[in-house]
């Protein structure tokens, strides 16, 4: 491990400094990639990161970071947290000004703290120009009044998973790219006893993923630009109404279906449409089970249909790194930042995720991981189609509570199941909405 | 003057006492206040609150998803209570009896309460699966039924299921102690009663239920605390679902303080279920407690 001395310090330093004022990126490090911010003497960092999905997202984590600390001498130490954990973790560590330096949060996170986060806009404007610019869902995500706050790490992708043979025989060549086709085609599915299944249950991602599509895809919306609530439109309730058709083709039990469910559903081969991240299809391909390898190879990817919007509305997760205020070392933490949203870091790292995690910048699509198993390739468009969560509304505490709660997901599995006509499901969703955005 | 001091008994309690008060002040009185301090600001998770008064509770007042959870949270408790005593007692009585293997039987009895509540609640949610449910795979093998039964998916199903789980685990607490208090009572008593001819039905109405009756009062009192603030069960087998009929206080408070960062509505939400604690357990203590016959009197 190298150490820097303080003499050394001073002149890359000094270097940075005058490099800097000549606008030129700067190679405070000898040799790997060079650094944008002299870190600080003795720095130290603490990383909070989500538990991994897929075990080569953490070996190539872990890797890129002792590259890091390799090249600058800078100690990392790496904390997982279960996925829905890091939320409140982060919060609390904002609020009581101590903790990670570096946290992977998720969704609007950084815009429920923004003034306890440093802001990375020199950092952004550096890597969105460098590769190919950031995607507009990832500069909202990313942004508050035209600063940044958080980098975009990555899209946990979302697409629909179906039985490519099961849609052969059920008289479809491709999937449908339109609302009316998808009913049609479910219908046919449920038809041919092999149907289709989405979540309606308390299901954190699946459930949000597909309702939030559902009704935008038809033009309804929770909130409009500047927060007040319009859930309750005649867009929603074709929406629901359209709900409740498809519901009508689906699987039983759905109501009660948690994340985990619509994998297990469909390597049972009791559905053959769902949506998903990758890991159905992983799943399948890495079983030892001869069965299981040939679902894989029938098992196909698309995106989910258009609505009558007339353009893609899909919600996926999002992951941003936020840097705390608090932190000591701001300028190793954004080196750090930097180092792996480099492309020598950044691409090997998706690569080893296998298609669960997407770029937030354009250069990145280019990664062979999205064509060297063409079955991989929907799950690269996740930046370029998402929305925010929040949609078409500011984000901050009431986007992550409306969607905490199931506003969403609760109105769509009312109306869809008949327990609620569409008109007072929406009705309903308006008024727990509102309680949030009410400021 | 120090060893004077240290020598009057009432200093001196309290400084013994003064350990185990600054414990319960810090663990205890601390995070209650705490609790009911936040129900009455807008505090979120990362934000301090402002104090807004009754607002919190006057918003759950007319929240129709708060008002579900209060009635799935009533009713899962009062079914719950009920069977669990009634399964708990005859239980306890055949426990009680003269049986082979009576020490490995009831150590057997107590394997649902001390297996973690997180999985058995997992064991459940296997067997209340809408797609891979052990019990509608038999019965459709059995020919009774010709499809799965949606055990988690139809709302009344659900509490119905979710009740079920919590029965199985509650039961063993109450049959246990119950057997402790059946065996306090002298047998002598039950002797005198055969003699004066009392059928089994009278010995176990006029002997065994009165004298039973302060036990059944703590046992029960703990029972419905347990069953009014559980958690672990719902968030596991439906996190509420479906359609929030299986929301009971405690699970929505926390979907709506941690991941929704409502703090202080979920505060809120967690100190109205203070009350109807509070009312199980006057009820316990003044209904079932205090006979004047238990306190040396005439009845």
């Amino acid at each position: 491990m190298k150490k820097l001395t303080r003499r050394k310090f001073l002149m890359t330093s000094a270097g940075v400094a005058a490099a800097s004022a000549l606008g030129h990126p700067v190679h405070a490090a000898p040799a790997g990639t060079p650094l944008r911010y002299p870190p600080e003497t003795g720095a130290k960092l603490r990383v909070l990161r989500w538990k991994r999905f897929v075990q080569g997202d953490e070996d190539l984590w872990l890797a890129n970071t002792r590259k890091f600390t390799d090249q600058t001498g800078i100690e990392v130490r790496i904390d997982n947290e279960g996925w829905e954990d890091v939320r409140p973790k982060a919060a609390v560590a904002a609020n009581v000004g101590s903790g990670p330096d570096i946290i992977l949060g998720w969704f609007d996170d950084p815009h429920q703290y923004p003034d306890k986060l440093v802001d990375l806009t020199d950092l952004a404007d550096y890597l969105g120009s460098k590769y190919g610019g950031w995607y507009d869902v990832c500069r909202n995500y990313g942004t508050r009044q035209g600063r940044w706050i958080s980098i975009p790490l990555g899209i946990i992708g979302n697409a629909l998973v179906y039985r490519d043979s099961h849609l052969k025989a059920a008289g479809f060549e491709t999937m449908p790219r339109d609302t009316g086709g998808f009913l049609k085609l479910c219908q046919a599915l449920q038809a041919k006893g092999t149907p289709a299944g989405f979540a309606l249950g308390k299901a954190v991602g699946d459930a949000n993923n597909w309702a939030h599509w559902l009704v935008w895809s038809h033009g309804g919306k929770m909130v409009d630009d500047q927060g007040n609530v319009v859930i309750n439109s005649p867009e929603t309730w074709a929406a629901l109404e359209y709900a409740k058709q498809l519901y009508a083709t689906f699987i039983p039990g759905t109501l009660s279906w948690q994340d985990p469910s619509n994998n297990k559903a469909f390597l049972d081969g009791q559905i053959s449409l769902t949506a998903n991240g990758i890991s159905i299809y992983y799943a399948a391909k890495n079983s030892p089970e001869a069965a299981l390898q040939d679902m894989a190879r029938d098992i196909q990817h698309a995106r989910f249909p258009i609505g009558p919007v007339g353009k893609p509305t899909e919600l996926m997760q999002i992951t941003q790194m936020m840097l705390f205020k608090y932190s000591k070392y701001p300028n190793a933490a954004k080196s750090y930042i930097q180092f792996m949203m480099e492309a020598g870091q950044y691409n090997p790292w998706m690569e080893a995720a296998i298609g669960y995690v997407s770029q937030p910048l354009k250069a990145y699509e280019a990664n062979p991981v999205w064509t060297a198993d063409p079955k991989a390739t929907p799950y690269r468009d996740g930046g370029s189609i998402m929305l925010e969560h929040g949609y078409s509304g500011p984000l901050g505490y009431s986007s992550a509570a409306v969607m905490a709660d199931y506003v969403m997901v609760d109105m769509v599995a009312e109306a869809a199941t008949g327990a609620k006509t569409p008109k007072e499901a929406a009705q309903r969703a308006a008024q727990r909405a509102e309680r949030y955005y009410k400021v | 003057m120090l060893s004077r001091w240290l020598n009057n008994r009432n200093v001196l309690g309290l400084i013994f006492m003064l350990p185990a008060a600054a414990l319960l002040l810090t663990f205890l009185t601390y995070p209650l206040g705490l609790g009911v301090w936040l129900g009455f600001t807008d505090a979120k998770i990362g934000r301090a609150g402002h104090w807004i008064g009754l607002e919190n509770y006057q918003f759950l007042a007319t929240d129709p998803v708060a008002l579900l959870s209060l009635f799935n949270t009533v009713f899962y408790t009062v079914v719950a209570s009920v069977f669990k005593f009634a399964l708990g007692l005859w239980l306890a009585i055949l426990l009680n009896e003269k049986l082979p293997f009576k020490a490995v039987l009831r150590a057997v009895v107590l394997l649902p309460w001390i297996v973690p509540t997180a999985l058995s609640a997992l064991a459940f949610w296997w067997m209340y699966d809408a797609q891979f449910s052990v019990i509608s795979w038999v019965l459709v093998r059995l020919g009774l039924i010709h499809r799965y039964i949606d055990f988690l998916g139809d709302p009344w199903l659900a509490r119905g299921s979710t009740i079920v789980a919590n029965i199985w685990r509650g039961v063993p607490f109450v049959a246990i102690s119950l057997l402790a208090g059946l065996q306090t009572i002298s047998p002598s008593l039950y002797e005198a009663a055969a003699i004066d001819g009392a059928t089994a039905l009278q010995r176990f109405r006029y002997i065994t239920l009165p004298l039973l009756t302060p036990i059944i009062a703590v046992v029960m009192t703990f029972s419905v605390l347990f069953t009014f603030t559980d958690f672990q069960l719902i968030y596991v087998l439906t996190r509420g679902g479906p359609l929030n009929a299986t929301h009971l206080m405690a699970t929505l408070a926390y979907q709506r303080a941690i991941p929704g960062g409502s703090l202080g509505e979920g505060a809120a939400l967690s100190t109205a279920m203070v009350p109807f604690l509070l009312a199980a357990i006057l009820f316990s203590y003044f209904g079932l407690q205090r006979r004047g016959w238990q306190q040396g009197g005439d009845k």
